[in-house]
């Protein structure tokens, strides 16, 4: 062979090809998410309600059984907005990613902030999930594309967690 | 409407993980796979007290002083299978598709040993001590992946 630059990088990728199968809770509030609703679980020890659903608490280990429909509308808990593209990144930069803490739950969930300005966003900001058309729900967190302002007053953000953090269990 | 509390048949998902390294080789490294691509050789280095590791380390591992490139001496692309281990069901990144034996192979010249896949045909054509030579691929990039395999000396 021909006379050619010398060897400085190798390519090790690495990767790992899952099966995944959700388990009941998650797949409850997935078959939900699919039909547009939003559902969460109840920790029967503290009544926090988690979202998405799990089958058992994560504070006290008990089962949970009982399951609430959840708003999709919330408030912003905290955020990060993402200035840098990585790898096979599909979004384009700057985007927000928040912690959506939804009417009804007690522990947030994580999902995109558009539809305004960056620099607009902050903790307690109230938003409402932007859904894809019906015809395109399955049984995927993205059926919701993001979620957007509503432009109703602030939430009381420090108060709706101090309450959130009473129901802990002693 | 009331949430569905439904048990069906369970879902699943394929979900693939990938972190798409890039590793700088370094000069010794780079060396080696430099010499695989362009020449179809094999190179290690020789340490203080004249063991020779191939694949070449950077770091002398008896007198734990740097190695640089001028200690690279050139091995045989043949040797000897010290141990195996053999898999009879190839899975998908594997560089066969059939089964086949993952081994350490002692090239010539060389005091340590190089793992590589050893395309023998059956389980039962392998054993420790055998000769092997090394097989290329056509289009060589320079990494690992050069190598198609390893094949029993006739």
């Amino acid at each position: 062979m021909s006379e050619t630059k010398p060897v400085k990088y190798v390519n090790t990728p690495i990767c790992v090809d899952f099966d995944y199968t959700p388990g009941k809770a998650t797949s409850n509030f997935l078959r939900s998410i699919k039909k547009g609703q939003l559902i969460g679980s109840v920790c029967p020890d503290t009544g926090k309600v988690y979202c998405p659903p799990r089958s058992y608490s994560v504070e006290t280990a008990s089962p949970m059984t009982e399951i609430v429909e959840l708003a999709d509308t919330g408030m912003v808990y905290t955020f990060c907005i993402v200035n840098i593209k990585f790898y096979d990144q599909a979004q384009e930069v700057p985007y927000v990613s928040a912690y959506i803490l939804l009417d009804g739950a007690d522990l947030p969930i994580m999902h995109l902030i558009q539809e305004c300005e960056v620099e607009d966003i902050r903790p307690g900001m109230r938003v409402k999930a932007v859904w894809r058309d019906e015809s395109e729900w399955t049984e995927s967190m993205e059926n919701i594309k993001y979620f957007k302002p509503t432009g109703e007053p602030d939430a009381p953000v420090g108060e709706i967690m101090e309450n959130i953090r009473s129901k802990s269990h002693a | 409407m009331a949430p569905d509390q439904t048990q069906e048949v369970a879902l699943r998902a394929d979900h693939k993980l990938e972190f798409p390294y890039v590793r700088a080789t370094g000069p010794i490294l780079g060396r080696f796979f430099t010499e695989i691509r362009d020449n179809g050789k094999f190179v290690g280095i020789k340490t203080s007290t004249g063991r020779v590791i191939c694949p070449p380390v950077d770091v002398d591992p008896d007198s734990l002083e740097d190695l640089s490139v001028e200690d690279m001496v050139e091995v045989g692309t043949s040797g000897v299978v010290t141990t195996w281990s053999w898999l009879s069901e190839a899975r998908p990144k594997n560089p066969l598709d059939k089964p086949f034996a993952w081994a350490l192979i002692q090239l010539d010249g060389a005091d340590t040993a190089l793992l590589h896949a050893v395309d023998a045909g059956s389980e039962e054509a392998m054993s420790t001590g055998m000769r092997v030579k090394a097989t290329f691929i056509d289009e060589r990039k320079g990494n690992i992946h050069d190598i198609a395999c390893f094949v029993p000396e006739d």
